[in-house]
């Protein structure tokens, strides 16, 4: 039998590549596909609880957590063409300007 | 009416151009042109504004023009309470006295323009655009004096003559003689200054108002101070003591002969013609005043007559062939105010106004001997020079001929006017007068007889190679001029006695009398009843006839005195002046007035200036350096302060910060994970956080 | 027990898509992997009775959002290698540490949450089927945030073109 704590693990673990991925890589493009990644490990959640507690609105924030996910990629990946225009690179550790 | 204003502007335009641009930029002939169209322009205007004073109706005598108010109404007080509201316009009045002085100096004043553009044609060529923008500033200012309606406006003019003055005596102020001269005359000039303005604060003060007419019928109104003496005589007095200054009578006079350091021409309109008879033109100006004063009526003939007779006896002795001149201007100066003093103010403004012609004709034709010597000064190394300068003899012997009194030249029409009215009025200064009326006669011919006749000595000798020759066309047509103005002058005022109408006397009369006559001649008083009387009344005409005959036999008796010693036995001088050795060391040393004032004022003026720098160095400085003393050591304790306590807490802050922030930088990495490792901490947290306390 | 196995077969395929996106040296090789993931989940969402939520997952993710992504990795065309430089301060396996923590305690908590799966009542709905409940909330109860939904992409695509502009 499948419960909904089967799905939360499932979650938890893509959450946790998702997080591994942010962490280690310093592609920024690869980085941002962690992102994604992490926000399909929060849709699964809530399609499971959705399954699990038998109402649709749990879909409904899926729906709003995908239209976040593809404006997130569209700014992202055009911020990125643009640092990319500037400096030739897409290595996540030349982007340290912002300190000091 | 409209063009009153502009007689002064135009020297005054002519000065601006010729020292704004003129000093850099114009050619010697431009600066001339430029100061001489403007004088001459002047000079056309003061005819035409001279022709409609004669217009104006009878009962009329004064055009009348303010320009604009330069103070408006300023309420004046004491402590005693309000003394008056000063208001004082710029304007400018003509009236008959102001009108010959308007004549004269623009007139004379053009013809010595014309005469300066050939006369200092050999000065560098900034130095003649220099030379004529002080030349027409002196003009300027000198029309402001006249035309001038009040006190303030005048003095405005009189110093402006003043500073000209000065200028241009020190015009070669290379030379040390000339700037020492020039600043002489200035010192001078500034004495009777301070007496003329303390008079004219007096005037305010009294009156409560500068403008002459105003001051004339108040003054009018009040009682003749024949008995006591009242603040009438004492503005009066002051007044005079200005006038002493500017036109160098006792005691002031000794700057007028150091003067002749200048330029000639400045000599012939300056220190001849105009500027210094600014005093006797005041003097006449204010002759109601005057008249209610008799005791300084009396001062004032007794300076003038002393003062005449005094530099004629000067001038007998000098040598250099200017500076008999200036004691000759010194004297006739003096002749000016006797006669104003004897209350003959017209007879004193006729002679101003001959005086001016042949005094400004000997002094350019003493230009022109000196032009043609080559700057030689010196009489007794002149001689001879009747048949090389043969335009300047014959109108300089016009001249002579006209101060010495000989008929009937204008010379001779105003001196006995004045001797004259002296008569009546005082034999003794009469006496005196027609001892210095002998005199004149007697230095000026032994001038003309230095200087042209006899053989040649010293620098005409030298110049035996070289002929010293005629000096050009610029020159003789101004001594031409002049020449003829010295012998047509005396026309317009022909005496009653000689069946002359007396023109000039009954023309400048307004002028001398309030409008007004409040105080009727019989309470007056005779001593300022015959001021006031229309000249010849009270004398026959036979004695008018006697003393003529008496004046012309004193000048044919200089003349013939002056002929014997110096033509026909050249010897005799000489001998005169070593049997008569005293007094001749005397008169060569000007009476050691010279001497006198070196002593007295101007040592005076030295030691007290050394005690006083004395007392500054030692108490004063002694003061001073104490205080900064106190003031560095109580610098330096603050700054102490400054340096260890304030500056201590300042650094200690910004040392904190500095090295705080050096710690707190390193969390600033730039990384974009290294933030998002901080937020990863933060869920770890809040996740485990919930995980307990759940 | 079909329910079982295709979770089973689902889970492991999600996990492991999962990891070779975040291990491929090759990054057009990522995105690839990250689409097989997505329609992964897409299959587990249909498994879990949410078709709606499964197309638009395909639709959207695994059509649009992927060859977004396979566009900027063909524009960012690298002439060095993207990984080449190191900043020591980056912490990345203590990224790693807390990764595993993270992953621990959301365990712990979906062990914890299973105590509490009381159903709540189902919301009256007047239509039936999956899609029509979708939509029959969002254009009712959920209006509003629609809308501003709507609002968040047109301004990320204004924002979107802007930021890629060349005169930037």
């Amino acid at each position: 039998m499948i419960t909904e704590t089967h799905y939360l693990v499932l979650s938890a673990a893509l959450f946790a590549i998702g997080v591994v991925g942010v962490m280690v890589r310093r592609n920024i493009v690869v980085v941002f596909m962690s992102i994604e990644l992490m926000l399909n490990a929060v849709n699964i959640n809530l399609v499971a609880y959705s399954h699990h507690l038998q109402h649709t609105v749990g879909q409904v924030f899926a729906v709003f957590v995908i239209a976040v996910a593809a404006a997130e990629a569209a700014v992202g990946l055009a911020i990125l063409l643009a640092f990319y225009r500037n400096r030739e690179t897409v290595n996540i550790d030349d982007m340290n300007l912002m300190k000091w | 009416m409209d063009s009153l204003w502009l007689i002064p502007l135009l020297p005054a335009l002519g000065a601006a151009v010729n020292g704004l641009v003129g000093i850099r930029l114009f050619a010697k002939r431009t600066a001339g042109a430029v100061a001489v169209a403007a004088m001459a322009a002047a000079f056309g205007l003061s005819v035409l504004a001279f022709v409609r004073l004669l217009q104006l109706p009878a009962g009329v005598h004064e055009i009348n023009q303010v320009l604009v108010d330069w103070l408006p109404a300023m309420p004046l007080a004491t402590h005693d309470g309000p003394s008056g509201i000063l208001a004082v316009p710029w304007g400018f009045r003509l009236d008959p006295l102001s009108a010959v002085m308007l004549l004269v100096v623009t007139g004379i004043g053009t013809i010595i323009h014309v005469y300066s553009t050939a006369y200092m044609a050999h000065e560098p060529r900034g130095g003649v655009a220099r030379f004529f923008c002080y030349l027409n500033l002196f003009c300027f200012f000198m029309l402001t004096l006249v035309l001038g309606n009040n006190f303030l406006v005048m003095f405005v003019g009189w110093e402006g003559v003043g500073l000209c003055s000065y200028l241009l005596i020190g015009y070669w102020y290379g030379k040390t003689p000339a700037s020492d001269a020039g600043r002489k005359a200035f010192v001078t000039n500034r004495i009777g200054d301070w007496a003329f303005l303390l008079g004219v604060f007096l005037i305010f003060f009294t009156f409560g108002t500068l403008d002459f007419r105003a001051v004339q019928e108040a003054a009018a109104a009040m009682p003749v101070e024949a008995a006591g003496w009242g603040v009438l005589s004492t503005i009066a007095l002051l007044l005079f003591v200005g006038a002493t200054g500017k036109s160098a009578q006792i005691p002031l006079f000794v700057w007028l002969p150091d003067a002749m350091e200048g330029p000639t021409p400045v000599s012939a309109l300056i220190h001849a013609a105009t500027m210094v008879t600014a005093g006797v033109y005041m003097v006449g100006r204010n002759a109601v005043l005057f008249s209610q004063a008799p005791m300084v009526m009396d001062t004032v003939a007794v300076v003038g007559v002393l003062t005449a007779l005094m530099a004629a006896t000067i001038a007998l002795v000098q040598t250099d062939i200017k500076r008999v001149l200036a004691y000759s201007t010194v004297s006739q100066l003096g002749y000016m105010f006797a006669a104003m003093g004897v209350g003959a103010f017209a007879a004193g403004t006729f002679h101003l106004l001959t005086h001016a012609f042949f005094k400004a004709l000997l002094f350019l034709g003493s230009g022109s001997v000196i032009h043609a010597l080559a700057g030689e000064q010196d009489m007794r190394r002149m001689g001879g020079l009747r048949r090389r300068l043969p335009i300047t003899y014959a109108t300089m012997l016009v001249g002579t001929l006209a101060i010495a009194g000989v008929p009937p030249l204008s010379g001779f029409f105003s001196k006995d006017e004045i001797l004259f009215r002296a008569f009546l009025e005082n034999r003794i200064v009469w006496a005196l007068a027609a001892l210095t009326a002998l005199l004149t006669a007697f230095y000026m011919f032994r001038l003309m007889a230095m200087t042209f006749f006899g053989g040649g000595r010293g620098a005409t000798a030298d110049a035996g190679s070289g002929r010293p020759g005629e000096s050009p066309a610029a020159m003789t047509g101004p001594l031409i001029a002049l020449a003829a103005g010295a012998v047509l002058a005396g026309f317009i005022g022909i005496p009653g006695a000689l069946g002359g109408g007396n023109a000039i006397e009954h023309f400048l009369e307004p002028s001398f009398s309030a409008s007004l006559p409040v105080v009727p001649p019989a309470a007056a008083g005779p001593d300022a009843s015959a001021g006031h009387a229309a000249g010849g009344a009270p004398a026959s005409d036979g004695l008018a006839l006697g003393l003529m005959l008496f004046s012309v036999a004193v000048a044919g008796l200089g003349i013939a005195g002056a002929y014997r010693v110096y033509v026909q036995r050249p010897g005799l001088a000489a001998v005169l002046a070593e049997r008569f050795a005293a007094p001749h060391r005397l008169l060569t040393h000007q009476y050691y007035v010279d001497a006198l004032y070196d002593a007295t004022v101007v040592n005076g003026t030295r030691a007290t200036g050394r005690a006083l720098a004395a007392v500054d160095r030692r108490v004063v400085d002694g003061t001073v350096a104490g205080a900064s003393r106190l003031t560095v050591l109580g610098a330096w304790v603050a700054s102490l302060t400054d340096r260890t306590l304030v500056d201590g807490l300042v650094n200690l802050l910004g040392w904190v910060s500095q090295e705080g922030s050096f710690g707190f930088r390193r969390l600033q990495t730039g990384l974009v994970q290294n933030y998002a490792l901080l937020m990863l901490v933060g869920i770890v947290l809040f996740v485990g956080v919930y995980l307990v306390v759940r | 027990m079909g329910e079982v196995v295709g979770f089973y077969v689902l889970a492991t395929l999600i996990l492991v898509f999962a990891g070779l996106v975040i291990t491929a040296r090759n990054t057009t090789h990522s995105v690839l992997f990250l689409m097989m993931d997505f329609l992964s989940v897409a299959a587990l969402y249909v498994l879990l009775g949410a078709e709606f939520v499964a197309v638009i997952q395909i639709l959207v993710y695994a059509g649009g959002i992927v060859v977004l992504y396979l566009f900027v990795v063909m524009l960012v065309n690298l002439k060095r290698p993207p990984e080449s430089y190191r900043d020591p301060r980056r912490q990345g396996k203590l990224g790693v540490v807390l990764a595993a923590a993270v992953l621990v305690e959301m365990v712990a908590v979906a062990g914890y949450s299973r105590v509490a799966p009381a159903p709540v009542a189902a919301a009256v709905s007047p239509v039936v089927g999956n899609t029509e409940e979708v939509g029959w909330l969002l254009y009712t109860q959920y209006l509003i945030p629609f809308e501003l939904a709507s609002m968040l992409l047109l301004v990320a695509m204004v924002g979107a073109i802007l930021l890629s502009k060349r005169e930037l």
